[in-house]
């Protein structure tokens, strides 16, 4: 069945598609239209889970990982300053292995207080062992979600779905609702290994000492390099029930591309009108977007981008006294490639400010026009 | 593909009227894009809101700039802001009065179409005397003038996706679509 709806509640779909069985949650706008809806969703039993509401995001992660340490699907969503008080147990959920699934839009960190998109929340939390999936539409949104879960509860690692603030969370689009029978198919029910129940005691987490910890770091490591490859082969799943292709990346006429623009979220879409232009005019561009951002997809990154002549990185976010964070992924996934292919690192609408086709001409005109880029950070659309 | 901007006040149900809209053209098979002014809204201020239109995928994740057409849900804004920024040669301007359009001076360049929206959703007890309901109303007219999609569907998503007195907002919409006037 088709919709139209906004990306929030694409993700409160996806939450209830998933039979997610715990669902805590502290308001942040703008996620609280995810729960919001999926506070109707459990009232109405169209959804039948525990809503917990909590009095903080520290909380709602607290809580989320109480109940998944039970065996059951747990789902949260947030943004911005929520998802930074719950760094924390961030950690605690991917060392305790719980596959948790988590909404995140994506909205600039405070000072100065802003509601508007970037990247920088979630990629702050880069380090944290959450998969992070970059979604570009409202259907990427409620499909991802479902994946998410299938490949958080195979290797016991949670996963983050995101979406630009606006952008996605508060644009309608059309949406093709899959079928609940089939998401039944696609994903079973979450039954995990072990689990904390009054039946079978076990102790969960406890102080680890230097015999053991380091192992569980390497087994957590060892899981994360599964992933890219059961992202293809339950991407192709999805396809074959649903008729579309869950990938790591998206890659638009990157095959005979010259010059190959690196884009994530919604950027990455709005860059493919400006590669049919540069295409119309002559120029031989492709967009490469990134869906998967952890585990990087090192493997797919270098195929793709080693026929390139020149690639150019387009960041929606900024590690200071570095570069964009995507650009050193790229950088560092193209280290040692043969051909050593220029990196162009651009950085472009921080705090929401608009990427436009226009933004993405202004990237290909200085990286066609220079051999090398004449700084580690090239600034789009910066008043200086 | 069409761009379509929406001048309405905060709590007018501006962003309803293009939600409501593009659940009509998705239901007639189009791909749409709507979206509110990107920021806070205050009931009273002037606001926006936002449609695309096409019969394939949007990928334009961009803001509108230079739309097609330009609704205007509150006629105070005609005098208050510049309602025609960035609006294409040969667009429609689209505004609930109870004027006749040749009353509105605007460049020969744009098209004028009026609907007397407040009138009829006074007439249908749609919201109070002092803040009626204009929206589905003017998505009447809007479907009418711009010939976007059928009557049919229009009132199919004002059932669908209104639950306070849907057949009046029906009733507004069919008789918006009926008396939408153009100059052109």
């Amino acid at each position: 069945m088709k919709k139209v709806m906004m990306g929030n509640h694409a993700l409160s779909y996806g939450a209830m598609l998933s039979r997610a069985q715990v669902i805590a949650a502290y308001p942040i706008t703008p996620q609280t239209q995810v729960v919001e809806l999926l506070s109707e969703m459990c009232a109405d039993k169209t959804l039948n889970a525990k809503f917990i509401k909590v009095e903080s995001e520290h909380s709602a992660m607290a809580a989320c990982i109480g109940a998944s340490i039970t065996g059951a699907r747990t789902f949260t969503a947030t943004s911005a300053q929520g998802l930074a008080l719950m760094h924390e147990l961030l950690h605690w959920a991917s060392g305790g292995r719980l596959p948790v699934v988590m909404g995140n839009i994506n909205r600039s960190m405070a000072p100065g207080w802003s509601i508007w998109t970037d990247q920088n929340d979630s990629l702050s939390e880069r380090d944290t062992g959450w998969m992070q999936f970059y979604c570009a539409s409202n259907q990427e949104v409620l499909d991802t979600v479902i994946q998410a879960f299938k490949v958080s509860e195979t290797l016991a690692i949670p996963s983050m779905v995101i979406l630009d603030a606006f952008t996605l969370s508060h644009t309608y689009e059309v949406v093709d609702i899959p079928d609940k029978a089939k998401v039944d198919e696609y994903l079973p029910p979450f039954k995990p290994p072990y689990r904390l129940t009054p039946d079978d005691p076990h102790a969960f987490n406890g102080l680890t000492s230097p015999e053991h910890y380091f192992e569980l770091r390497y087994k957590l490591q060892k899981d994360m390099e599964k992933v890219p490859a059961l992202i293809e082969e339950t991407g192709r799943e999805y396809e074959k029930l649903f008729g579309r292709y869950l990938g790591l990346v998206d890659d638009y006429l990157c095959d005979d591309a010259e010059i190959i623009l690196v884009t994530s979220g919604t950027a990455g879409y709005t860059a493919r009108v400006a590669v049919d232009e540069l295409r119309g005019s002559g120029v031989k561009a492709g967009n490469l977007r990134m869906k998967v951002f952890r585990p990087f997809p090192f493997e797919v990154v270098q195929r793709i981008l080693k026929r390139a002549k020149k690639v150019a990185v387009v960041d929606r976010n900024i590690s200071y006294g570095h570069h964009g964070i995507f650009a050193q992924e790229v950088k560092s996934a193209l280290y040692g490639q043969a051909g050593d292919i220029p990196v162009f690192g651009f950085i472009a609408g921080l705090g929401g400010r608009d990427i436009t086709p226009a933004s993405f001409r202004e990237v290909v005109d200085y990286t066609l026009s220079h051999d090398i880029p004449e700084d580690n950070i090239l600034w789009i659309g910066v008043k200086k | 593909m069409i761009e379509i901007r929406f001048h309405g006040r905060g709590g007018q149900g501006t962003v309803v009227a293009s939600k409501i809209l593009a659940d009509a053209l998705a239901q007639e098979g189009n791909y749409v894009q709507a979206y509110p002014e990107f920021g806070v809204e205050r009931r009273g201020a002037p606001v926006f809101s936002f449609i695309r239109i096409d019969n394939k995928p949007i990928y334009d994740k961009s803001r509108i700039y230079t739309p097609d057409h330009v609704v205007v849900v509150d006629p105070t804004l005609v005098e208050a802001i510049d309602i025609t920024d960035g609006l294409k040669d040969g667009g429609w301007i689209i505004i609930n009065s109870d004027k006749h359009p040749s009353e509105f001076k605007f460049p020969a360049r744009f098209k004028v179409a009026t609907v007397n929206a407040t009138g009829i959703a006074v007439k249908n007890k749609l919201g109070t005397l002092a803040a009626p309901i204009v929206n589905t109303a003017v998505a009447g007219a809007v479907v009418k003038i711009l010939n976007l999609a059928k009557l049919e569907s229009l009132l199919q998503a004002i059932g669908d996706a209104i639950s306070i007195k849907p057949e009046d907002n029906k009733k507004a919409a069919a008789e918006a679509y009926e008396q939408a006037a153009a100059s052109a």
